[in-house]
């Protein structure tokens, strides 16, 4: 996958590995090499030379997947000239992929991946297709190298009323109009091209760029929070034949049984509880009640979705609190969103052939007492450091060392 | 997903100020002085209390964990309450024959949680503009104006703050202002008017906002630097010192027409007097320090800086100057003045000696204080920074009564304080636990296992799932 990983071989001994895809295996062995996951299990032969971290008393998973930031695109939320996540000025913005912004020396990278959060989805938003959202680990020198899915998922707002004119109604129905339009511009690209077509309801590129949503080859994240947007989302995925995740879904558990029955994830915010006209019904329990619908979730947080993207430990932690299994909720940090975005077969679970980003925790992922003691990304372990880690190094001791 | 930015970005929310009082003194200095005169508003009742507490029989809570926060964690110990107050704590109580005993086996015990930073009621849920009466933003010094004329008891995010152990917190203004108004020290019961909820006799508050907010609010009109910030302040404490004086001076004999009354000058009056503890939104060491220096010229203290997200930067000027900060455990990089936020601040602080305070800021995270303290004292304890549970349990109970002023009354496990008292299912510092029992002034007010004991607010009524069962 990338070239220029060095041919390091890493040896996780002793530790309890849980590898999602499986049950968990007491003093397992995670062998690395060359950037992916070689064997995982009690009886894995250990290469000369490799480099060993004892585990021994220790947990091991996946490298936890954060399905909804925006960590690459912004570095201060008020700063106008430090966030790349929103296109001004166009609200049919499908052809706007956030990869291109991506800043790989971002200080939110270290500070969210030495908390154990290996991999984000990051996301435009604004407007009512606010644009293409991709998948990142968080390490690599260049955009390219951190790109998991250059493509991961479209963004619809269904909750940009203004967008809409004012009514969820209008929202719909404008996405319709696009939809519509986007199947007549390929049908009839020849006579785009000639001029004679009456005029569309979004630019030549923005049409394009949803022919894979209309094929299903790219989802569509469809934000909605209200069960009625998610209702309207579900018929609106039926009629166009869409690949859908609901992002948001704070009424979610209301129609749990139609999104299982629809096979439609959702990526949701556990600690989301406050009731607002948006979603009077948001509850602590969401997470749960989807579960046992058999819904497949994946997690963000409440609130900042970036620079406290690490707290995504805390919000599960909370689901299981609040009627999740724990090992659901290991799942929708893990292999749900690797599942969702079409990345299983290399992300989300320790089995030979997955990408190596790979956790060794002090305890239970979710406790706030437990710390994540060696993150390793794409088979590299990452130091421990980012700049909060060197503020707390120069004031340590007052005064300060400069 | 929340495409949303955070509300902390706008003029809303975010750091304000401080409370008022029940029984505190009369906002007029008038008042205190011997006289029958009934010709001036000032020396007549101001906005009183009218908080009563309900009637409960004694409880005793046996076999729990007690952590006391005043340097006691009791395995296996019980904790009798009678009347409002805590009789005993301990191994070996005797409970009075009429007693309800609560069996405590695996679980735990603290004082209620004090949330020093609140805006609930002010900004209320369902969080439209007809809720938004948190900022009078229309002038840079709006010292005349206080929250709990603003606050609507019926937000539904308060009886969430209840179910989460909150017993006491302090609604604030917000920061768009130079000086943002009174807060209100309030306890977290539901009540048909913000008088029943008011704490009797806690001091008034004063919110104050250093920074990058006044300065963006009033960018065309000034202050728009932070130089202009600080002479916003100074000119402000000036009038109120030649008001002071005004009033003093009549009141030595009230002979004479008595001074006009300003409500703006009468409430930092009443900070240079000392009886309003000032409550600072402020998070750059460089403006605490700033700041220190304005309440010097002024002779007066500032009883907290509040966000804070620098106080480790100079914990030990804080520790000398007898301020306490109230931080957040992880908030960092929503504004520019909050990029050097680190999770060590509140430990740092602890270690030099100061009185570190875990605040909320949020409807969200008052649902746990308890887990945000927990994050706080794990990452001091990761980076080798002493912390101890009892310290840490202290950042959300004693340490945010003393910031209020309320902690003869409040914050501790102590025979004679108030019965603010929560039953955890566990160790409160687990991510697992959950508020189980929340006991107000003796009041059982929450019950996680008894529908009946589950406070909703009447927004919630018909529209909003109960906050009892998984909400």
């Amino acid at each position: 996958m990338i070239a220029l990983l060095l041919a390091q071989t890493i040896a996780i001994t002793g530790g309890t590995v849980y590898p999602v895809s499986g049950p968990k295996i007491e003093n397992a062995t995670v062998l690395i090499r060359d950037g992916v996951i070689a064997a995982v299990g009690t009886n894995v032969t250990i290469p000369q030379g490799a480099a060993r971290i004892d585990a021994a008393g220790k947990w091991v998973t996946p490298g936890l997947f954060n399905a909804a930031t925006q960590i690459g695109l912004t570095e201060i939320s008020a700063v106008q000239e430090t966030n790349d996540g929103r296109l001004r000025g166009n609200e049919v913005a499908a052809s706007f992929n956030v990869g291109a912004a991506l800043n790989p020396a971002s200080q939110l990278i270290p500070v969210t991946r030495v908390a154990g959060i290996t991999t984000v989805l990051s996301h435009p938003s604004g407007g009512l297709i606010s644009g293409q959202a991709v998948v990142i680990d968080l390490a690599g020198d260049r955009p390219a190298d951190m790109l998991a899915s250059p493509r991961a998922a479209m963004i619809f707002d269904l909750t940009a009323r203004e967008a809409g004119g004012g009514s969820r109604a209008g929202i719909v129905a404008r996405l319709r109009r696009v939809l519509d339009d986007a199947r007549e511009y390929q049908r009839r690209r020849a006579d785009y091209n000639r001029a004679q077509m009456q005029e569309l309801a979004a630019s030549a590129a923005d049409l394009a760029a949803l022919q894979p949503v209309l094929t299903g080859t790219l989802p569509v994240i469809a934000v909605a929070e209200h069960r009625a947007d998610i209702e309207a989302a579900l018929q609106l995925a039926a009629d166009y034949r869409l690949r859908l995740i609901i992002g948001g879904g704070s009424e979610a558990w209301m129609v749990a049984e139609r999104l299982a029955a629809a096979n439609v994830p959702v990526i949701l915010a556990p600690l989301n509880n406050i009731p607002t006209y948006q979603a009077l019904g948001a509850r602590y329990g969401n997470a749960a009640r989807l579960a046992q619908a058999g819904v497949r979730i994946a997690f963000t947080i409440n609130g900042d979705p970036s620079h406290n993207a690490r707290t995504v430990k805390q919000e599960a932690g909370n689901a299981i609190s609040y009627g999740l299994p724990w090992d659901a909720a290991l799942r929708a940090l893990t292999l749900a969103p690797a599942e969702i975005f079409g990345l299983a077969s290399r992300y989300g679970s320790l089995q030979p052939g997955r990408v190596a980003n790979v956790v060794v925790w002090s305890g239970d992922p979710f406790e706030l007492s437990t710390a994540a003691e060696h993150v390793i990304i794409r088979g590299q372990e990452v130091p421990r450091s980012s700049r909060q880690t060197e503020l707390l190094e120069r004031y340590k001791t007052l005064p300060p060392k400069y | 997903m929340r495409i949303v930015l955070l509300l902390v970005l706008g003029s809303t929310a975010c750091a304000s100020g401080r409370a008022t009082p029940a029984q505190a003194p009369s906002p007029a200095p008038a008042a205190r002085a011997e006289s029958r005169s009934d010709s001036l508003s000032g020396d007549r009742p101001q906005y009183p209390s009218t908080y009563r507490r309900r009637e409960q029989g004694p409880v005793m809570i046996r076999n729990a964990t007690i952590m006391t926060a005043a340097g006691e964690e009791i395995a296996g110990g019980s904790i009798l309450l009678r009347d409002g107050k805590i009789v005993a704590v301990g191994r070996e109580i005797t409970p009075p024959a009429e007693a309800e005993i609560v069996d405590g086996t695996g679980k735990y015990v603290t004082p209620g949680i004090i949330d020093t930073h609140s805006h609930i009621g002010v900004y209320a849920a369902p969080g439209t503009q007809a809720e938004s009466d948190g900022n009078e933003a229309t002038n840079p010094v709006t010292a005349e104006v206080w929250a709990e004329h603003s606050i609507w008891p019926q937000d539904p995010q308060l009886v969430l703050a209840i179910a989460a152990g909150v017993t006491t917190m302090q609604v604030l203004p917000g920061s768009a202002n130079l000086v943002g108004g009174r807060g209100v020290t309030v306890k977290v019961i539901p009540g048909r008017t913000v008088q029943e909820l008011k704490f009797p006799g806690a001091p008034y508050g004063l919110k104050m906002a250093c920074g990058e907010n006044p300065k963006r609010v009033y960018s065309s009109r000034g202050p728009s630097t932070r130089m202009g910030n600080m002479a916003g302040y100074r000119a402000a404490f000036l009038e109120a010192e030649r008001y002071r004086r005004r009033w003093d001076n009549w009141l030595k004999d009230r002979k004479g027409d008595a001074p006009d009354r300003n409500l703006r000058h009468e409430t930092l009056a009443g900070v240079l007097r000392g009886e309003i503890l000032v409550q600072n939104h402020c998070y750059r060491a460089d403006e605490m320090a700033q700041m220190l220096d304005l309440a010097r010229e002024f002779g007066f203290t500032i009883r907290a800086f509040h966000h804070a997200v620098e106080s480790y930067k100079i914990a030990d000027l804080l520790a000398r100057a007898g301020t306490a900060v109230s931080v957040w455990a992880d908030w960092w990089g929503f504004k520019e003045e909050a990029m050097d936020g680190i999770l060590e601040n509140a430990a740092l602080h602890q270690n030099a000696g100061g009185r570190p305070v875990i605040h909320s800021d949020s409807p969200s995270g008052i649902q746990r204080l308890n887990q945000e303290a927990a994050k706080a004292m794990y990452a001091g304890i990761h980076a080798g920074i002493p912390v101890t549970r009892d310290q840490a349990l202290r950042w959300v109970t004693a340490n945010a009564a003393w910031t209020l002023g309320i902690d003869s009354v409040v914050g501790t496990l102590e025979a004679g304080k108030m019965a603010d008292v929560v039953v955890w299912s566990g160790d409160p510092f687990s991510v697992y636990a959950k508020a189980m029992r929340v006991y107000n002034d003796g009041w059982l007010v929450y019950d996680r296992d008894d529908p009946a004991r589950q406070p909703r607010t009447d927004f919630e009524l018909w529209q909003v799932p109960s906050p009892g069962s998984d909400r």
